[in-house]
């Protein structure tokens, strides 16, 4: 069986520009959001208190409000969570509490208040120290990736490639982070996470795109940059849908069936994957493309080696 | 002959994936309820206690599948919880005070599996429930506390050297002394540098002063021992605490990670991780008849306390020092190579000590170690009980004056000595600690999350089985056999590799290393359908195919690796899992995608006159 049947070769890059365009845009409304909608962080990087509850029935959303004002919780922020039996209960720190006894204290309050049993299904406790530790850590991982994949693929193929690839990255997850300030999706440490494995899946993309460049252009004899580009993501296009198609049936099956405790997670990835599809192609050899990638830069033909790359890199 | 494996290459891969399979198997069986029984500060389990557990468990007709020493502590195995839990109270109310008695779940892997080192996979605590603590020191405190320590020190060092001085004060991170002349100064300076070698003195002669520093050397000195010290003694209070397999370790610099698996009562956990433990120094009185005391009559002055093997002391009330003038304490040998621990106090502690022992000679002191241990009765309020415990630790003959520093002998054996210093030093926290971060996840959202994890894998494993089955048809075949390899691959090595655990994140990068292992089957697959159509022969066509995908995914999965590892470096807990599963994930599906796939390709059609491939 085939999805797509192409004989011919699609020109890909003649709308290179309007794409370029349309990326700029969505990046630029993506910034734009980030300034302004923020990021809805979760209790990993802001530090506080979560406490969820189980209940037997449907649980009453009003009188846990009132119990909890009752005692002084006004501020206490109460959701249903993924099922309508689930309520989580969050809040920041107060002065006169010992932080992280907090958790323990509403689950009393709540245990007395409700008159019906309560679970105690999960309580976290972040110091507001270690949320602001982590934001830190959780960026300079971020660039720490970003600056590690430059280095591996400038030395493995060649730097246009490597910024073509790191513009495509920076491009998904900004887009992913855009996605997340717009529908207010809160971010916490496993978001994060998933939009590591966004970097690994688009450049996964981006890879197989570039490796299959570098190929043609040291096979195809006729053609420019432009049009050898365009054989490379036609041979690639097939394999790009289908990969793209098995990753989005598994995330979606975690979507389903993952639990609220995975939604985030799979969301990021969802969205990812479908932005890095489009980059690899879009962004990463059109960047390539824009700095000059010609059949000089990669003709060396040498029978694959390890190294052989190397010296082309060198003047 | 073209696509042909070698025997040697397809025995391999028969074996490696075999290898994969024998330690993934333990995770299918169950596991068994028991109570496990271990020792406290040096208390040892050996033979005879196993033997007396075992008749008092037939005793108490409680049924038992086993009961066995492993590893130091007695493990006891029950068919169902209820037997378990009978007999941890009957345990508990036997051993509880000088052992650890602890609910615990043993896999229940066959013995020849488990005699290869086949165990199950570790669950992270949001799949089996439990708290985890990441409890920061005080560092400030700690380089603080040395500090006033050595502006103490300082006063009786140019105390006794007869040199004047006008203040002697802690400025910023320095202590400054101020002189009168210049002559005392360069004196001072002479004689201070000697004895604190690791400081850097500075002085200003116009101002008439003497600065010391401490050296980056000396204050990263300072903060190592405060962790080292907390460490250890969160240690011990863990283990009080009566959990199976806790975990403390330190993260970074100035973190401490505690995790407590099946702890459910996280009030309790917090209040014992915080609780406070002192040492006084006390004569013994021995004016007084002890077998007096015994019998009810107790000195107004004194108090009957206990030594851990329950012989009686009688002590003075009037407390000579506290702990909290201990600055270390650690064991080490006489010069007749008897064990002996080695006690430093601070300046002020010194003098007193000094002043309150010159009178005491030749008579026995005893030193008590006082403990607040959180009990599981509660007061009318509803908050927990503390129960003070005081102990005597050790009593020994006052030699002589003592004074800074001075040392207990005849502690009895190595062992003794060394858990003599660790509770010395736990009577003197030099930094105060405090929990930074909490994560506690309820038994049934555990159990929840590993169903929810379980579906997740299982529906996505069968949407790619079935879309791979449609699309390449018998090749499809092959790559789902790779596919579910892989999985027994992935299960086997995080299985074998003992630091691995299973947690959510994780078993959605199980998942989503299901999507993206074919990728590996997919490059290959295509590319021999591209070689198809340009014309190639089937045989040319598996073999470039092959060829001309491997550089590629080779690439691919690298650059994946470099982000997954970073992920695991930044990572905690279930993030760190999320890393783990995903690193082995590409590894392993690189073998099955690419090697395996080829020996069953090889296998069916390598090597033959065909026309046409299904594919």
């Amino acid at each position: 069986m085939q999805i797509l049947k192409l004989n011919e070769t699609v020109a890909f890059m003649r709308i290179r520009k309007p794409a370029m365009i349309l990326s700029i845009i969505v990046m630029l409304a993506a910034i734009a959001s980030l300034a302004t909608n923020k990021l809805n962080f979760g209790l990993d990087f802001t530090g506080g208190v979560k406490v969820e509850v189980g209940f037997e029935q449907a649980a009453d959303l009003k009188k846990m409000r009132e119990v909890l004002d009752a005692n002084g919780f006004d501020d206490a922020v109460v959701q249903l969570f993924g099922t309508s039996r689930d309520v989580v209960i969050r809040m920041g720190e107060r002065p006169n509490v010992k932080a992280e006894m907090l958790g323990n204290e509403i689950l009393d309050i709540l245990k007395e208040g409700m008159g019906v049993n309560v679970e105690m299904r999960r309580i976290e406790f972040v110091g507001a120290s270690v949320g602001g530790e982590l934001t830190e850590q959780g960026g300079l991982a971020m660039l720490t990736a970003l600056i590690c994949i430059l280095v591996y693929v400038a030395f493995r193929f060649e730097w246009r490639f490597a910024v073509g690839s790191v513009f495509a990255l920076f491009h998904d997850v900004l887009l992913t982070l855009g996605l997340f300030s717009v529908l207010q999706i809160e971010f916490d440490l496993t978001v994060l996470a998933a939009i590591l494995a966004v970097i690994g899946y688009s450049l996964n993309d981006t890879i197989v795109v570039s490796d299959r460049i570098r190929e043609n252009f040291r096979k195809v004899r006729e053609g420019g940059p432009e049009e050898i580009i365009n054989i490379s993501l036609t041979q690639t296009l097939s394999r790009t849908f289908i990969t793209s198609i098995t990753t989005l049936l598994v995330l979606a099956a975690l979507f389903f069936k993952g639990g609220a405790l995975i939604h985030g997670f799979a969301t990021a990835l969802l969205f990812g994957v479908f932005v890095g599809t489009y980059s690899s192609i879009y962004i990463a050899s059109s960047v390539a493309l824009a700095f000059g990638i010609s059949k000089e830069d990669l003709i060396p033909e040498v029978i694959e080696k390890e190294g052989a790359d190397q010296e082309e890199m060198m003047p | 002959m073209l696509n042909k494996t070698p025997l040697w290459k397809t025995l391999l891969v028969i074996f490696v994936i075999t290898i994969g399979a024998l330690y993934a198997s333990p995770n299918l069986y169950g596991e068994d309820p028991a109570v496990q029984v271990s020792g406290l500060r040096g208390v040892e389990v050996d033979a005879s206690t196993l033997d007396q557990i075992k008749s008092q468990l037939d005793e108490n007709n409680i049924e038992t599948m086993s009961v066995a020493l492993e590893d130091g502590q007695v493990l006891a195995r029950f068919k169902d919880t209820e037997n378990q839990l009978k007999a941890r109270d009957l345990l508990d109310d036997t051993y509880g005070r000088d052992y650890s008695v602890a609910l615990n779940l043993t896999p229940a892997t066959p013995d020849w599996l488990a005699a290869v080192g086949g165990t199950p996979m570790k669950l992270g605590l949001d799949l089996s429930g439990g708290v985890s603590f990441l409890m920061e020191v005080n560092m400030k405190e700690a380089v603080n506390k040395a500090q006033t320590g050595l502006v103490g020190d300082f006063r009786s060092e140019l105390r006794g050297e007869k040199i004047r001085y006008r203040s002697v004060k802690a400025d910023g991170d320095a202590v400054k002394v101020i002189f009168r002349n210049v002559e005392d100064i360069e004196k001072a300076e002479d004689f201070l540098s000697k004895q604190n070698r690791d400081l850097l003195f500075t002085i200003d002669e116009d101002a008439l002063t003497l600065k010391a520093t401490m050296t980056e050397q000396k204050q990263k000195e300072i903060r190592e021992y405060a962790l080292q010290q907390n460490i250890t003694i969160i240690r011990n209070r863990v283990n009080e605490l009566g959990v199976a397999e806790p975990l403390v370790q330190r993260q970074g610099q100035k973190h401490i990670v505690i995790e407590l698996p099946g702890v459910q009562d996280t009030a309790k956990a917090k209040e014992i991780l915080n609780a406070t433990a002192t040492i006084e120094f006390r004569m013994v009185d021995s004016d007084n008849d002890i077998s007096n005391a015994l019998d009810g009559r107790v000195p107004a002055s004194s108090q009957l306390l206990y030594e851990r093997n329950g012989t009686p002391v009688l002590l003075k009330k009037r407390i000579m020092l506290t702990g909290d003038h201990i600055v270390d304490a650690n064991s080490g040998f006489d010069e007749y190579s008897r064990p002996q621990v080695n006690i430093t106090l601070d300046s002020p502690g010194g003098s007193k000590f000094s002043n309150a022992t010159k009178d005491n000679i030749g008579k026995p002191m005893a030193t008590v170690f006082i403990e607040y241990k959180g009990t599981d009765r509660k007061d009318a309020e509803g908050n927990m009980i503390f129960e003070k415990v005081e102990e005597v630790i050790s009593v020994a003959t006052i030699q002589a004056r003592l004074g800074k520093s001075f040392r207990i002998t005849g502690a009895g054996s190595q062992q003794e000595a060394h858990n003599l210093a660790l509770l010395l030093r736990a009577g003197a926290l030099i930094a105060p600690i405090q929990i930074v971060e909490e994560r506690t996840v309820g038994p049934s959202l555990g159990a929840e999350n590993i169903k929810l994890g379980f579906q997740a894998i299982v529906g996505g494993f069968a949407l790619v089985f079935i879309f791979m089955m449609i699309y390449y048809r018998a090749f499809g075949v092959v790559a789902n056999l790779a596919l579910g390899a892989n999985l027994i691959m992935i299960v086997g090595v995080m299985s074998m590799i003992p630091g691995a655990t299973l947690t959510l994140p994780g078993m959605a990068g199980i998942v989503l290393t299901v999507g993206m292992a074919v990728d590996a089957n997919v490059l290959i697959f295509e590319r021999i359908r591209e070689e198809l159509r340009s014309g190639k022969s089937v045989q040319q066509s598996i073999h470039q195919g092959y060829d001309a995908a491997f550089s590629t995914i080779l690439d691919a999965n690298i650059t994946t690796l470099i982000a997954a590892f970073i992920l695991f470096a930044v990572g905690t807990g279930p993030i760190k899992g999320f890393a783990v599963t995903l690193s082995i994930g590409i590894i392993t599906s690189m073998f099955t995608a690419i090697v395996g796939t080829r020996t069953v390709v090889n296998a069916v059609w390598g090597g033959k006159r065909l026309d046409k491939l299904s594919i």
